[in-house]
């Protein structure tokens, strides 16, 4: 069976270095990541050694090569929101989830990402989980944000 | 009748006289929203309005139109700049001027609405109603242009943004869009464009503000098959956000700026770079691009003059070092993005090796204009050596953040205490920090200084981003400065020395001034001192030895704010004190006797279990145990915790 990353890759009509990043982005939006089997077979099809991949997908913040978790929590990492003091909500969010930035929980629920500004910087602070936002967050809320999430995910199942 | 894209094609563009017929001029009206049959509302809807719950606004405003079953047109606009007071909804009725009303959300819509609807409009929601000709003023309502935030500004980038919609062509061109490209490709050659550019004294906004026109006309007479043209879009300065508003609030004035600019150096093919995580500016751009080429206005042979012209969008992973110019053409090219050494400029040999133009979004969209109005009309605005205008995201502990438009001359202090509205909860000013991690800080002494290119570079200080982020006296300067090279470290692309370790060991040095050693015997101490005199040299070595604009930018912060601030650094240093009460280990929490109630709930939340007392009694803070975390600081009802 052909796999989603052999449609994208089949989809390109040139092997045009130029296109390369692209390629790793369209992966990247429908499989989440860029896996192992998706850095080897864009190396095949760009004639580029799979280490060379992954140094210049390396070189860029947005790939991601572990699985995203069902909630991608965004934390704005803005001048703004540091002086209105994100990094307490950032401690606060490693507390509760014991992950860093860039990882994702066991289960696979959660995963924190910190980001420059999102352009709201009136608000401050912000964060936005699966690309909604929520603004003026405080470290108070973090605990019932989550347990919250937790809660609409079991609904959904 | 013919249809829109007709009659504007025939009708509008293509009359060059700018007398219409009053049949024309009527159906203008109606693409512009001010002859309406029935009341239009239009909501700020980008990405600030979104955050601030524009969608929710938007969505309650159906329900009114529902409920009372009226008839009326909801029109989503970009932003106007003034950020902090998102959503914005304005109304317009058939025969009234356009009214504008702040912080509009889901629950006081029906209010507002019914207001406006009955003739009595609710007062403290009002920002303030537009100047149009013909129309009936709104009695008892203030104009918009006469409030603070508007007077001080003068609009040319932002002219069109937050007033018309962004994803409509027609809109656009109604307002006199595209006519600038279409007087280009009839009546100039590229030579006469860059002419009239470098005539018009535009610098590149980029931060350097290098002449465009001379750029320009660089490129274009470099012989070679192929030009290309890039825009600039790669905006990741954390606190800057001007572009991105600019792309989502009116792509159009971006496309025809990009278009006039690929004439003027003959450029067929354009790139403009924008950074992946804005994802409704792309969408809105490449929705602009449809439509642009749906008109003719891009493509092949565009207007029968014989000039081809396509732009192609390329998302930026998420680089901040792929802002400077030859890290971007790597990085188009499918490569790291790594600065290339320079000469070769990319005028000469640029994306894959054909001459290159880059310039960032702010410069392109002044081009409409100064080929609309001429190169004078550009040259009576500004100072003597920066003609026009410039725009700044406004950020920090301020009343009004959002984008502002100044005209060059324009001082600092205006900006902060006019346009800005001063700093926020009545607090006292203490710097702004002027263009970002690259940037410098101004501080009380100069902070009159105005806005002009060779002003600024008189006292070491650059334009930059233009992202001003004001602090208050609850800001340290040393946390500030270690947030800034924190972020340089890590965006630093690795390929000099003295950027990559140098940094490193700043942020190493910085991070050891804000603790407190957990051993005063071990060689920990000695260290940290060696590292507290050694911070400045190596900040002079990074800024003297590294290739691009980044690393020689690096430790720009960290030295405008050791002039200004060094007794805040000799007191982290020496005291192990932090005035402002920001860094955790260096301060420690009191408990005001008079005021604390008892109420127990700071003991209940603290951490360290360092709150003792009994209920109902005043509480005392343990300060062995206290490490400063400000648990019970926030959590405290009666502001009874203070830090010494």
């Amino acid at each position: 069976m052909k796999s989603k990353i052999d449609e994208i890759i089949e989809k390109q009509n040139n092997t045009d270095r130029s296109d390369l990043l692209d390629v790793l982005q369209e992966i990247q939006v429908i499989e989440g990541y860029l896996s192992e089997e998706a850095i080897i077979k864009t190396s095949q099809y760009f004639k580029l050694a799979s280490a060379k991949i992954y140094g210049i997908a390396s070189f860029y913040d947005h790939f991601k090569f572990v699985p995203q978790g069902r909630f991608h929590i965004k934390v704005c990492n803005g001048t703004a929101c540091h002086l209105a003091n994100t990094s307490n909500l950032r401690k606060e969010f490693e507390k509760i989830l014991k992950i860093q930035h860039g990882q994702c929980t066991r289960d696979g629920m959660f995963s924190i990402e910190y980001v420059p500004c999102m352009g709201a910087c009136g608000i401050s602070s912000v964060i936005s989980i699966n690309e909604e936002y929520y603004s003026s967050v405080k470290p108070s809320d973090v605990k019932d944000m989550l347990e919250n999430l937790r809660n609409t995910d079991d609904r959904i199942d | 009748m013919e249809n829109n894209i007709q009659f504007l094609k025939e009708k509008v563009l293509l009359n060059e006289t700018l007398s219409f017929s009053k049949e024309v001029e009527e159906r203008i009206k109606i693409l512009k929203h001010e002859k309406t049959t029935k009341p239009v509302i239009f909501v700020g809807a980008s990405s600030c309005g979104y955050v601030a719950g524009a969608q929710k606004t938007i969505d309650a405003i159906n329900n009114y139109i529902l409920e009372n079953n009226i008839s009326v047109d909801v029109v989503k606009v970009g932003c106007i700049g003034i950020c902090a007071l998102e959503p914005i909804m304005d109304v317009q009725l058939p025969g009234m001027t356009r009214v504008s009303f702040k912080k509009i959300n889901a629950e006081n819509v029906a209010s507002v609405l019914d207001g406006v609807f009955n003739n009595s409009i609710v007062n403290e929601c009002v920002l303030g109603q537009y100047r149009q000709k013909n129309l009936q003023a709104w009695e008892n309502v203030n104009f918009i242009d006469e409030v603070d935030f508007f007077a001080g500004q003068k609009r040319i980038v932002l002219e069109l943004n937050g007033i018309i919609d962004p994803e409509n062509i027609e809109a656009f061109i109604a307002h006199g869009g595209y006519r600038a490209f279409i007087k280009t490709i009839y009546h100039y050659t590229s030579n006469e464009v860059c002419k009239i550019i470098e005539k018009s004294e535009l610098r590149g906004r980029g931060g350097s503000g290098f002449p465009s026109g001379k750029k320009w006309k660089i490129a274009h007479d470099n012989a070679a098959d192929q030009r290309y043209l890039i825009c600039n879009a790669n905006e990741s300065d954390p606190g800057a956000f001007m572009e991105k508003s600019i792309i989502e609030s009116n792509p159009h004035k971006l496309i025809e700026g990009m278009a006039i600019a690929a004439y003027g150096i003959a450029a067929s093919k354009a790139y403009i770079y924008i950074r992946a995580d804005n994802k409704l500016a792309i969408e809105r751009f490449k929705k602009a691009l449809e439509q642009a080429k749906a008109f003719g206005l891009l493509g092949e042979n565009i207007f029968d003059s014989g000039f081809n012209f396509e732009i192609i969008i390329k998302k930026g992973p998420g680089a901040f070092v792929c802002g400077e110019e030859t890290a971007m053409l790597n990085s188009i090219e499918g490569k790291r993005g790594m600065p290339r050494y320079r000469p070769p400029y990319p005028t000469e040999r640029g994306l894959f090796g054909k001459p290159t133009i880059i310039n960032n979004v702010e410069t392109l969209c002044n081009v409409p204009q100064i080929i609309l109005n001429g190169p004078i009309w550009f040259n009576t605005i500004g100072t003597k050596a920066s003609k026009g205008t410039k725009v700044f995201t406004l950020s920090g502990k301020i009343n009004y953040n959002g984008i502002i438009e100044v005209e060059m001359g324009k001082s600092f202090e205006d900006i902060i205490f006019k346009i800005g509205g001063d700093v926020k909860d009545n607090k006292q000013f203490k710097a702004i920090q002027l263009g970002g991690p690259a940037g410098t800080c101004l501080v009380k002494e100069n902070i009159n200084i105005v806005v002009d290119y060779e002003e600024l570079n008189s006292i070491d200080a650059i334009m930059g981003s233009g992202s001003i982020i004001v602090m208050d006296e609850k800001t340290c300067i040393v946390d500030i400065t270690k947030f800034y090279i924190n972020f340089i470290q890590h965006e630093s692309c690795g390929k000099c020395i003295p950027c990559r370790e140098g940094t490193q060991r700043m942020l190493e040095i910085l991070e050891k001034i804000t603790k407190i050693p957990k051993d005063e015997a071990s060689h920990q101490t000695l260290e940290r001192f060696k590292g507290v005199m050694q911070l400045e040299s190596i900040a002079e070595v990074i800024k003297d030895t590294s290739l691009c604009g980044l690393g020689k930018t690096a430790a720009n912060t960290f030295l405008s704010s050791l002039k200004w601030f060094r007794d805040e650094y000799e007191e982290h240093i020496f005291d192990r004190k932090c005035k402002a009460g920001v860094c955790k280990e260096l301060r420690t929490f009191f408990i005001d006797v008079d005021k604390c109630t008892g109420c127990n709930a700071c003991m209940r939340k603290c951490p360290e279990n360092a709150i003792i007392g009994t209920i109902k009694y005043p509480h005392f803070i343990v300060e062995s145990k206290c490490t400063g975390c400000g648990i019970c600081f926030e959590t405290c009802k009666f502001s009874a915790i203070f830090i010494k």
